[in-house]
This record gives structure tokens, sequence and C-alpha cells, in this order.
């Protein structure tokens, strides 16, 4: 009779991704490139955020945009016309984009000379919340016309961001979206988050966050160009 | 619709843990995953069994145990467990405030353990 033994695993599922994602943090630690995840649903706005973010920054920092979206060719394109360097990359229908693939997608980008790369993830709340990418800030955009209750919906997504813009705020009088109750959610699960309210059609409240991005990345650049001149601090 | 990519890696981490271990049959797989998660059971199990029928792992019965979401309030440090339904409509059971917590619990996604021979 064969006996049955109980094997002792304790083993992250994502043990892998998160060994990619910490190693890639790391390079682009030594390289002094700062990686911001960008995830949002299908309209919320990731684009025009994008592009107002790099024309308010383009004189801070060289920068450099990777697209995940599979149906982006125009979204590529109005980066494109920014002057920014924006790269496709190919998900193969997958919802969410993991540490390889935006390896990958870094390819195609000059590390080394890039200050701020932005990942525009695949459109969703769910599965990108479960990957960790590599990056060195995750922020999400959650705009008006989803609903106050989108917190309740989708908690890990909201919990596991630095910032949240609330994107479309010109759209408030027309709608029954309760700031004050959604921001109350979101500080339940988060009480560290920096909230933005903005317009990406107006300007409004653009400059609190692309003021907010740049001391962020700026404050990254120091501290790894103190490391960087340090001799044995860095790993 | 990520069930696909996790169930690959549950997989290739039972068959590392079966091969560490030199069993022939894995009989079930103990999952540890927070109730702030969206995994679905119904469907990491249909994909497992699907991505396993070649593997010593092919009819391995997967256990999800649900880890509750445990808030503890920033202010006064008491911590309550609440439902996922729960999220954002509660203040603190001791001091009454809202909106200043930290999880505690609710994120784990790991494997436990499995039973094998």
């Amino acid at each position: 009779m064969s006996s049955v033994k109980l094997i002792e695993v304790k083993e992250a599922i994502m043990s892998d991704n998160d060994a990619a994602a910490n190693d890639l943090r790391k390079r682009l630690s030594s390289e002094k490139t700062f990686l911001v995840n960008l995830m949002a649903s299908p309209g919320a706005g990731k684009t025009s955020l994008l592009l107002r973010t790099l024309a308010a920054l383009k004189l801070d920092f060289n920068m450099a945009v990777i697209e995940a979206d599979i149906d982006s060719v125009v979204d590529a394109e109005k980066i494109a016309a920014t002057g920014v360097p924006s790269v496709q990359l190919r998900t193969g229908g997958f919802c969410h984009l993991d540490a390889a693939m935006v390896v990958k997608g870094l390819e195609a980008v000059d590390t080394a000379s890039a200050d701020l790369v932005f990942i525009e993830n695949v459109g969703n709340l769910v599965c990108p919340a479960e990957f960790d990418t590599g990056a060195a800030m995750d922020i999400m955009i959650l705009s008006v016309p989803e609903g106050d209750d989108k917190p309740l919906k989708y908690p890990l997504m909201f919990s596991k961001c630095r910032a949240l813009i609330v994107n479309k705020i010109d759209l408030l009088p027309y709608s029954d979206f309760d700031m004050s109750l959604f921001k109350q959610r979101v500080y339940q699960i988060n009480a560290g988050i920096r909230i933005f309210e903005v317009s990406c059609t107006s300007g409004e409240g653009i400059p609190d966050w692309t003021g907010w991005l740049k001391q962020s990345v700026n404050h990254f650049l120091e501290k790894n160009l103190i490391q960087s001149m340090t001799p044995g601090t860095h790993n | 619709m990520h069930e696909l990519s996790v169930t690959e890696k549950i997989l290739d981490i039972v068959l590392k843990h079966a091969r560490m271990n030199q069993v022939r049959k894995v009989m079930s797989i103990t999952l540890i995953i927070g109730e702030m998660s969206d995994l679905e059971n119904e469907w990491i199990q249909h994909y497992f069994d699907y991505l396993s029928k070649d593997t010593v792992a092919a009819c391995a019965v997967l256990k999800i145990e649900k880890v509750p979401i445990v808030l503890k309030c920033n202010p006064c440090g008491q911590t309550m467990e609440i439902r996922r339904e729960e999220i954002g409509g509660t203040c603190c059971s001791g001091c009454g405030k809202a909106g200043d917590f930290s999880i505690i619990s609710g994120r784990e996604y790991y494997i436990k353990e499995m039973e094998a021979e």
C-alpha cells in the first residue's frame, strides 16, 4: 500500500514573476530609470493623461512610453506626435502585463538615457493588479463616469497603487459621483495613496499631478545618484 | 481571465516540489488566497485539469483556503475583520474613525501544501 504524505510547499504563486520584477527594479534603479505602471479601465483616459504628462515634463526628463494596448496604433501615433519614443508591446490577447513582457518592451527603449518610462498597461482593473511589472511606482486612473463604487468592486487594484488620478472631473455636474464617499472608500483600503482630481480635457488639476510626479522622480534620481557615488551601498 | 497564467504558475511550482520529493502522484494542493483576490475556484480547477493531464499532478484536487480581510485602524490600533462587500463602508469599531486603515491580511496568494504518494 502506498503512503500518502503531506508536502509543505509554502511558495508564492507569483514567485517567478516577483523575482523577475525585483531584478528589473534593481536594474532600472542602477540605470536611474524611473518606471511608472499606469493602470485603468478602457476609456478612463490613460493616453490622454500620458499626453498631458509628457507635455508638462518634456523639459525636465528624457521619457519613453511602452504601450500594451492591442488596438493602440492610434494611441502610439498620438504619443509619437509629442516626440517621445513609444514602443508597441504585443500582448497576444493577454489581459495583463507581467515582468517578463515589460523586460521585452524595454529592449526597444534606451534605458541608459531615459529618466522616466511609462507603461500603459492593458485596460482592466482586475488582472494587472495581480502582476508586479517591476515598476518603481504603480498608479491608476478612475474616471468619473465609471462611478464612485469601484473601490468596492476592485479593492486589490486600489490597495496597491501609490497614486490615483480621478479623471473627467469636468463631468461631475452631470453625474451622481460622490467624491467624498469615493475617497473614504479608497482611503479605507489604502491610507497612504495620493489622490489627484483632474480633467485631461480642460487641463484642470494636471499641474498638481505632474508636480508631484516630478518630485517623486527627482527624489528617485537623487537617491540613486548618491547610492552610485557611495561605495558598498548597491546590491 | 488571468486564471490561466496563474494556473500555469501553480502547476510549475507543484511539479517542482513533486520532483524534489520524488512522488508518483499528487492528490491535492492547498492554496491560500486572500479575500481581496479575484481568483475563481471553479475556473482554476478547470484550467488545472486541462494543463496537468499528462503530469503526476493529473486529477489533483485544488483546495482553496480563503483568508479574511483584516484591517487595522491606524489612529487607535484596533483590528477588525470585514467582508469583501463591506470594504469602504465601515468605520473603526474602536474609535469610530473612517478611512485610515492598514491591511493586515486579505492579499495572500501562495501554495501552502500538497498531498502526494
